[in-house]
């Protein structure tokens, strides 16, 4: 069966659409109608992949408008005789072709405090039980794809890029922030850094994250409510002052 | 087929998919609703049936000196509630400030926006207030269920007993899986196992957590089942329906 | 002269996997500047795709585990051709790796008792594999990615792909390659190189590897001089995914097995007990029921055989195929739905559940998984020096699973993650110790610079020539199918006379396009590296007359008692010319031989 691939070919001052003419087999799925065209018919497409599982998060695109891994999205799911359109993610510039320079994002992730766990308990070892890792290992199942990003429209349509971290970094210092060993305080710096407030939490991060974190109510809102806590809580900011305890969510 | 890759505008998108269809339907929900719950509490009347009061009234404050329906002495509070949940926002922001209307789909670009940082908007922070006094009205909507199962000082029920009954469910369970709730509760500690109390605390933000990840299905649940519940008793009220009595 | 950029750098890291992160953020913690060079982004190496854990002797489960069992596992495991010294370093250091990743935030799943979990997995004799899930790579990569952008002093140079080391006075003074991105020359001045780029699984059809493991690192360490072990040993994983066509190949982690996971053939048997070799007889069950028992947490029961080492997994998969009873697709079933419920299923192999419902219409933990072997792992690589993974060209370092002797002849499953982080850490100590010691520093060869810049150019300039996709497709063709899970002396023969033929066509192909962000140039230039990796397997297999770990030979199915006693190190001889040398296994001292008494 032929399937006709309509990918966007430029770089980020211009470019088209290219239709390719692609044979289907089963199962195939997006990535491989791209590297047959690579290797086949034009052999300087641009694409970033690596592992072809859904694990490192490289191939991220947009697939009929949806913002996907291609690795993970079958072909078979569009065979409505249209041509399936694959674009580079909107929200960052194109370098070329399928691939866009995603630097930013590391930028943003060097601004977050790293981990500073408490002191090992006396026998070496630091203990905590699975039911309260759980929450952490939720985001730390991020594989760094990037569509959050792409899609939350703080960045892709309001260009926030200086004032907002994005939903990933959300996470990031959500996974953080709620390690059970962790005594750092993050609260301002997400605040005010990542701009968790710019964050108008509709939840288009959560509907692509292909590891499916819960990136809303998970881990932005429970930000969110922590900084409620430090900043514009009264009754606790007058419990602080009657009870002289420190402006810190209990860790 | 010639563009950048830059493109963009309100409603531009290559999803092939009704994406319109979620806000577009959530938009008419609440314009519904809004319409609706307006008139009842505006109007004044036929909010008593029996041993049965609408939710829009209650509690029910007779106050002599205030001019205008009881309903509004009280309707700010889940007013309030709702307005600031955390899943009515998503709702709102998408289905009437397109912002956005849909994932991946254009919107008014522009640098103006401030999201939740500044007025009106940063006052959303004060959802967890309402989230107390909400919890609050959970406990007298009960009282009023309760109520509902005495008729002239006798054990009975009636189909309104029911649908109250329902409600209260409804609602609670809506309630009690707000995200402030699920914060104050345990959801801002830590480490569960070195703090006072915390297996508890955990259990507690465990059961909110439940209730959360179905935030939105209870949300409409209960929109609709508030508004129901006080038109079958402004029906019965008005002598339109006839409360069957199952008890 | 063709312009470049330059940076000058203590110790230039090539690959940002767990060993070059590790390697990296040692480097950095004994003051040196450091350069850290990866291929893709940071953070998609090879690693995340590390599924099943890390192999450390911790105790936290079974309290009679220490690191000479384990140092016992990974010799037997290699089939005792490992660098013993190596192993032994190995097995006493991942602990501290471990623990040390748990300070740096890493998030390991839990034992009841709040300490970190270990699982069991394939030639480890008690549960030893500290995990995640099903995505301990993806755990370890980020917590090392983390850590080292807080470090000091290092610099990480994304989609940089080197090409070729700099040598001068007999050591090394740099390195050469492009940015990805932009197609544009860099050239690194630096005093001390350490290489942790990964295998060569691109060179064959069907492999869990990606397009980054073209054998980088040991081909322009081959070219600069240094010596090359065990190049012969490459492992088949036995469990990949074998349909869909598109994902044939993708990995199914041991740790399917390790939950307790069984493997059948087309006549619903058990085919496993009958694969059982001598040497792990007393270790293993030889019936159902035993194995059941052990499931369920009988500690005099032994382990079932699906937890053999993966050689043995694989010939045995393999050898049923052969005798007709393969399954539809030509693997075997890997069924856990009938050993485990469905909510453990999704808890402990998240990413396997999502993999085969998503990308093969199945779910595991209803229906058995198709499985087959697929190209995993190399555990030949640059030789290095145990204590400090130096090669043997001064100045260059090498960890991971670029690096050679450590796993023998075949590699356990887990203990290259705590490879990457024991190695890693030696090779950061390791330089910086080298560079401390430096008295002078060499200097670059413009002239050099300049002719590798007009190599690699090459391609592009040509009036007209080969695609290079069809040059790699043939040679994936021929490592599958002359040099691949089983061999024999005509195969291998005709597969080198096969490598030898295609080669010279690599100075004949040509790309279109531009140099920014072309993926069918980096492919070009990739080949170099793949050919003189597949060129040193094919040799090293065809001398290697026996079977051993992930060498099966056909025509020699035994262990060799002499070819026992040595390792195959190449040695670059010419400008082209690979030379093969035996070299006698280092002795190994009276204590630790005395733990496989009766072996």
């Amino acid at each position: 069966m032929e399937t006709t691939m309509s990918v966007y070919r430029g770089d980020k001052n211009s470019g088209r659409f290219v239709d390719y003419k692609v044979k289907q087999f089963e199962g195939m799925v997006v990535l491989d109608a791209i590297h047959q065209i690579q290797a086949e018919q034009s052999t300087d497409l641009a694409c970033r992949w690596n592992c072809k599982a859904g694990k490192c998060g490289s191939c991220s695109a947009e697939i009929n408008g949806k913002p996907r891994l291609m690795c993970m999205s079958r072909m078979d799911q569009y065979n409505d005789g249209k041509p399936i359109v694959v674009r580079p993610l909107r929200a960052f510039p194109v370098i070329r072709d399928l691939v866009t320079d995603v630097s930013w994002n590391y930028e943003i992730n060097k601004k977050i405090k790293p981990f500073k766990p408490k002191a090992k308990e006396a026998d070496g070892t630091w203990r905590m039980q699975q039911y309260e890792v759980d929450r952490v290992q939720e985001f730390r199942k991020c594989i760094e794809c990037f569509l959050c990003q792409n899609v939350c429209h703080v960045l892709r349509d309001h260009d926030k890029k200086n004032e907002f971290g994005g939903p990933r970094f959300l996470v990031r210092a959500a996974s953080l922030e709620m390690h059970p060993l962790d005594t750092e305080d993050r609260i301002d710096m997400i605040k005010d850094s990542l701009g968790s407030g710019l964050c108008n939490i509709t939840k288009c991060c959560t509907e692509v994250c292909p590891e499916s974190i819960k990136i809303t109510d998970n881990g932005i809102i429970p930000l969110k409510e922590r900084i409620v806590d430090a900043h514009f809580d009264p009754v606790v900011w007058l419990w602080r002052k009657i009870t002289g305890k420190p402006a810190q969510p209990t860790k | 087929m010639n563009s950048t890759a830059t493109q963009t505008g309100l409603f531009s998108t290559d999803r092939r998919d009704k994406w319109w269809v979620g806000p577009l339907a959530s938009g008419l929900g609440l314009a519904a609703f809004g319409a609706y719950s307006t008139w009842a509490a505006a109007i004044g009347v036929h909010y008593e049936f029996g041993p049965y009061l609408s939710p829009f009234y209650a509690p029910l404050i007779k106050w002599d000196a205030f001019p205008f329906s009881p309903a509004f002495l009280i309707l700010w509070a889940p007013l309030g509630f709702r307005a600031t949940c955390y899943y009515y926002r998503k709702a709102y922001y998408r289905a009437y400030f397109m912002d956005p209307p849909g994932c991946a789909v254009g919107e008014f670009r522009g640098h103006g926006y401030k999201g939740e940082t500044s007025f009106p908007f940063i006052i959303q922070n004060v959802h967890r207030f309402f989230m107390y006094v909400a919890v609050l009205f959970i406990f007298m909507l009960g009282y009023d269920a309760v109520k509902a199962f005495t008729w002239d000082g006798q054990f009975g029920i009636g189909v309104g007993t029911i649908i109250m009954t329902i409600n209260v469910l409804l609602l609670g369970s809506y309630t009690f899986g707000c995200h402030s709730l699920r914060h104050v509760i345990g959801g801002k500690t830590d480490c569960f196992s070195c703090t006072k109390f915390g297996p508890v605390k955990f259990q507690a933000w465990r059961g909110v957590s439940f209730l959360n990840s179905r935030h939105q299905l209870f949300a409409w649940c209960s929109l609709f089942s508030v508004g129901f519940t006080d038109f079958y008793i402004r029906m019965c009220s008005m002598g339109i329906f006839t409360d069957v009595r199952l008890l | 002269m063709t312009k470049y950029e330059s940076f000058e750098q203590d110790v230039l890291v090539i690959g940002a996997g767990g060993a070059g992160l590790r390697a990296a953020i040692e480097a950095s913690d004994l003051g040196m500047n450091v350069g850290l060079v990866c291929k893709s982004l940071l953070g998609k190496a090879h690693t995340v795709m590390a599924e099943g854990g890390v192999a450390a002797a911790l105790a936290n489960v079974e309290t009679r585990d220490n690191w000479k069992v384990h140092f016992r596992d990974t010799m037997r495991g290699g089939k005792m051709l490992n660098n013993y010294r190596m192993a032994q370093i190995h097995a006493q250091e991942a602990p501290d790796r471990v623990r040390e990743l748990e300070a740096w935030g890493a998030v390991f799943d839990r034992t009841k008792d709040g300490r970190i979990l270990q699982r069991n997995f394939g030639g480890h004799l008690y549960p030893r594999l500290a995990h995640v899930g099903d995505r301990t790579g993806l755990e370890m990569i980020r917590t090392l990615q983390d850590k080292t952008v807080h470090s000091k002093n290092v610099k990480v140079h994304m989609e940089c792909t080197i090409y070729k080391l700099l040598t001068n006075d007999g050591r090394i003074c740099g390195a050469i390659g492009y940015w990805r991105e932009t197609g544009r020359f860099i050239v690194f001045k630096a005093k001390a190189v350490i290489l942790a780029t990964g295998g060569v699984g691109k060179s064959f059809k069907i492999t869990s590897n990606s397009w980054e493991y073209t054998g980088d690192g040991q081909a322009i360490a081959f070219e600069a001089g240094a010596d090359l072990i065990d190049m012969e040993f490459v492992q088949f994983h036995p469990t990949g995914m074998i349909w869909p066509l598109s994902v044939k190949g993708t990995l199914v982690t041991e740790g399917v097995r390790g939950e307790g996971g069984v493997l059948r053939n087309s006549k619903n048997e058990r085919f496993m007990f009958k694969y059982i070799p001598e040497i792990f007889k007393k270790d293993y069950a030889d019936t159902e029921d035993e194995a059941r028992r052990w499931l369920d947490g009988d500690k005099a029961a032994r382990r079932p055989p699906e937890l053999l080492t993966r050689d043995v997994v694989a010939r045995a998969i393999n050898s049923e195929f052969k005798a007709g009873r393969a399954s539809t697709h030509g693997g075997a079933y890997l069924d856990i739905a009938s050993q485990r419920d469905g909510e453990y299923i999704k808890r402990k192999l998240p990413s396997m559940y999502h993999q085969f419902k998503e990308l093969a219409d199945v779910d595991i933990t209803k229906q058995a998984m198709e499985v087959g072997p697929t190209t995993h792992y190399i555990m030949g690589g640059v030789k290095v020096d145990g204590e400090t993974a130096q090669s043997t060209l001064p100045g260059l370092f090498a960890a991971g699973e670029v690096a050679g002797g450590m796993h023998g002849s075949n590699r356990l499953g887990g203990n290259s993650l705590s490879d990457l982080l024991v190695f890693g850490r030696r090779a950061g100590m390791g330089a910086a110790q080298y560079v401390k010691d430096l008295r002078t520093t060499a200097t670059l060869k413009e002239a050099e610079i300049d002719t590798t810049c007009k190599e690699m150019l090459a391609p592009m300039e040509r009036a007209s020539g080969e695609n290079p996709y069809v040059i790699v497709q043939e040679l994936q063709e021929i490592m599958q199918n002359h040099v691949g899970i089983i061999r024999n002396e005509n195969e291998l023969s005709e597969g080198l006379a096969k490598i030898q033929k295609l080669k010279p066509r690599v100075d004949n192909v040509r790309v279109e396009g531009g140099r920014a962000y072309n993926p069918g140039w980096h492919q070009a230039l990739d080949l170099r590296a793949m050919f003189i990796c597949s060129e040193a397997i094919a040799k090293a297999a065809l001398l290697r007359k026996e079977s051993r770990g992930g060498h099966s030979r056909e025509d020699f199915p035994n262990y060799d008692k002499e070819l026992g006693k040595i390792n195959f190190v190449i040695k670059k001889s010419g400008p082209h010319e690979m030379q093969l040398v035996k070299q006698p296994l280092p002795e190994m001292p009276a204590d630790l031989a005395e733990l496989f008494k009766g072996d």
